[in-house]
């Protein structure tokens, strides 16, 4: 093992004060750093990497079909990063998403299964309050448990993603089956009073994408502008000045976490609202996960959060277009995100230091 | 002796649902005795199933397979030690997307072999001894990984709490600073912890691939990444408990097989959620004495080191 090398010739030095180019420039470096990585994954797959990374990047937005498709994608990643960005702020590590997103269809959905003859204007309403009820409820339990009995809200958020997916699995198996669906198990077809308004006839793009950006106007506005957006960055930057200036971290546990259930229950409301358009097994592909890769891509900003959430929405659909036209395995768009993330994550260390070529050998004092 | 005949294959399923988290456990207590949090586990057990599972599938050895997994998950620790401990990235970002990546770059390694199956991990057989009523199959019927989990709990306890090695190991972990001004290398010595927490939750996940399920699919590990960190906060970030632990929670997790078998009228669902249920149950019960915590967590856990000069 070696102890001690010779003196580094490139040294990592604490910058004075974090930068705030580097806030900004981060995010495209890692973009560009996981573009030339993808570059020599596609090479090593056998596939002509200039033809890949147009399928990836530039062929799902060919037609206004297709770009109002990354509305679609990007809805409830917006819904469930801006959620989750408030708690990352605060050090509240609420991973749980995708459990908070499935148990919000379930219980909005519930609405439509037991009252499907409903054509009250009202139904569509009442089952988004119900979505973002039911997906604050979820995360209300690992809030209690972290707030009443210090439990870790990482492990309890994410074990419950694998609880609330069993309970949509047992009710679209069992009670919610339709009974005129040949057995699979899918519930009944929503009806146009339960279903999302599209906003652009001819395309998918539906009313949860107002509620997105309504969600990114209003995120920023609290952290920018109310008392407890500000509690929220004291308690996440300087926690004991937080505790002197009397603000209570278990209040800000409960509120972030609730916060995101909410808006992650909506997002799960508003795809079998939308564009699922029924309750089926799988209702999400892992947007609760990528949701997080948004959150920290997008800076925990709700405008980087909006931009962010595009992105990763264009690289669902170029995995898609890219099986499809080049028969690249689907598995490629998840590697893809961790690499964004991963780069990222190691670009950052340029926002809080500096990189400084040794030279001469410095007198310094300690 | 016919009685106690249904005890058998229940201990014995126990022992192979327990072996994975005994590794994935063992490892990444190690690391967090270091005074790192390396929240990927999930992620280098996954890369390590699907690696152990191509290896074996190609060249038929299986330790050749066993170790590819333990590499495997160890390139994939080194990325984390990469970014955390020379970048200095924060550890539950980094942990968490270590965790993604591993997702998907396992799902893309494993796509062509999905659903293709091969021999489970071979079981010890030794004549005479392996026949006996009882504790024949139990102890000396085993496969081999699940002797080298037991040899592994001993010798990361001798090691961390014997020798000079596991003093400074747990010096580092309690207090980098200390550490490193009386000379201790800790960022080399965090690495090799990282590192050493990433070969064996390979190793685990390889398990479930080889041994417990021998194919590969998509996920297959289900959360036992993280279960595995439960435990850890359940043993107190002790060794022996970590194999209690482990022994728990792989009783839990058979107990919907045999509950079904038995005839029970309960959705299988509702037992599959029994092993998450119970680490939050058990996560909530452990951490209500916060003071208990504190005194056992190692002090530098998930502390970001960068040495002042």
């Amino acid at each position: 093992m070696k102890l001690r090398g010779p003196p580094m010739l490139l040294k990592i030095e604490k910058r004075a004060e974090y930068s705030k180019t580097m806030v900004y420039l981060t995010p495209i470096i890692a973009l560009v750093l996981t573009v030339l990585s993808s570059i020599v994954l596609f090479e090593s797959l056998g596939v002509n990497p200039i033809e890949a990374l147009y399928q990836f990047f530039i062929a799902p937005l060919d037609t206004k079909y297709e770009f109002s498709e990354l509305f679609v994608k990007a809805t409830p990643l917006i819904l469930c990063a801006i959620g989750l960005s408030v708690g990352f702020r605060a050090n509240v590590w609420n991973i749980g998403a995708e459990g908070q997103l499935t148990m919000g269809a379930i219980v909005g959905s519930s609405l439509f299964i037991y009252f499907p003859e409903t054509d009250s204007i009202f139904l569509l309403p009442a089952m988004i309050v119900m979505g973002a009820l039911g997906g604050a409820a979820w995360a209300a339990i690992p809030a209690f448990f972290k707030t009443r009995f210090n439990a870790n809200e990482i492990l309890t958020s994410l074990m419950l993603v694998y609880v609330a997916l069993l309970i949509l699995s047992l009710l679209i198996h069992g009670p919610w089956r339709d009974p005129a669906g040949f057995n699979f198990p899918e519930s009944e077809t929503f009806s146009d009073s339960a279903s999302m308004p599209i906003l652009i006839s001819g395309t998918r793009m539906h009313f949860g994408t107002l509620m997105a950006l309504l969600a990114v106007f209003g995120a920023w506005i609290m952290m920018a502008r109310t008392l407890i957006g500000f509690q929220v960055k004291v308690i996440g930057e300087a926690p004991r000045a937080g505790g002197y200036a009397g603000f209570s971290r278990k209040k800000i546990i409960w509120f972030t976490l609730l916060f995101a259930g909410a808006l992650s229950g909506i997002a799960g409301l508003s795809e079998v609202s939308g564009p699922i358009g029924q309750v089926v097994p799988s209702i999400s592909p892992g947007y609760g996960f990528t949701a997080i890769i948004v959150a920290f891509l997008g800076r925990l900003h709700p405008v980087g959060i909006f931009f962010a959430g595009l992105l990763m929405a264009l690289t669902y659909l170029g995995g898609e277009t890219a099986q499809i036209n080049l028969g690249l395995p689907v598995a490629v768009t998840g590697v893809f995100q961790g690499m964004v993330l991963f780069f990222l994550l190691a670009c950052d260390v340029l926002v809080h230091y500096r990189f400084r070529l040794n030279i001469a050998r410095k007198v310094t004092s300690q | 002796m016919s009685g106690f005949d249904w005890v058998v294959p229940i201990i014995l399923t126990v022992i192979t649902a327990a072996t994975p988290l005994v590794f994935a456990g063992i490892g990444e207590l190690v690391t967090e005795k270091s005074g790192v949090l390396n929240l990927g586990v999930e992620g280098m057990m996954l890369v390590g199933a699907v690696s152990g599972f191509i290896t074996a599938l190609v060249t038929g050895n299986y330790f050749l397979a066993v170790g590819a997994a333990a590499l495997a998950g160890a390139i994939m620790a080194f990325l984390f030690g990469v970014l955390t401990l020379s970048l200095m990235a924060n550890q539950v970002a980094t942990g968490l997307a270590l965790t993604l990546f591993g997702v998907g770059l396992s799902a893309l390694m494993g796509q062509e072999f999905v659903g293709e199956p091969i021999a489970a991990l071979s079981k010890l057989n030794i004549t005479g001894l392996s026949d006996l009523p009882f504790i024949g199959p139990i102890i000396f019927g085993q496969d081999v990984l699940v002797y080298l989990s037991f040899v592994m709990v001993a010798l990361v306890s001798w090691l961390l709490y014997k020798t000079k090695a596991g003093l400074i190991l747990r010096a580092v972990g309690d207090s980098h600073d200390a550490a490193h001004s009386i000379g201790y290398p800790v960022i080399a010595i965090r690495y090799l912890a990282v590192m050493f927490g990433g070969a064996m939750s390979g190793i685990g996940g390889a398990y479930l691939s080889l041994a417990y399920t021998p194919m590969w699919a998509e996920n297959m590990t289900a959360g036992r990444g993280w279960i595995a960190l439960a435990l850890i906060v359940f043993a107190t970030w002790k060794p022996g408990l970590v194999l209690v632990g482990a022994y728990m929670f792989g009783g839990i997790t058979i107990l919907q097989l045999h509950a079904q078998a038995a005839g029970l009228n309960v959705p299988s669902q509702v037992l599959s959620m029994l092993p998450y249920l119970a680490t939050i149950l058990v996560l909530v019960l452990i951490s209500k004495d916060e003071s208990r915590i504190r005194k056992h967590a190692p002090a530098c856990i998930g502390k970001i080191f960068h040495p002042a000069a």
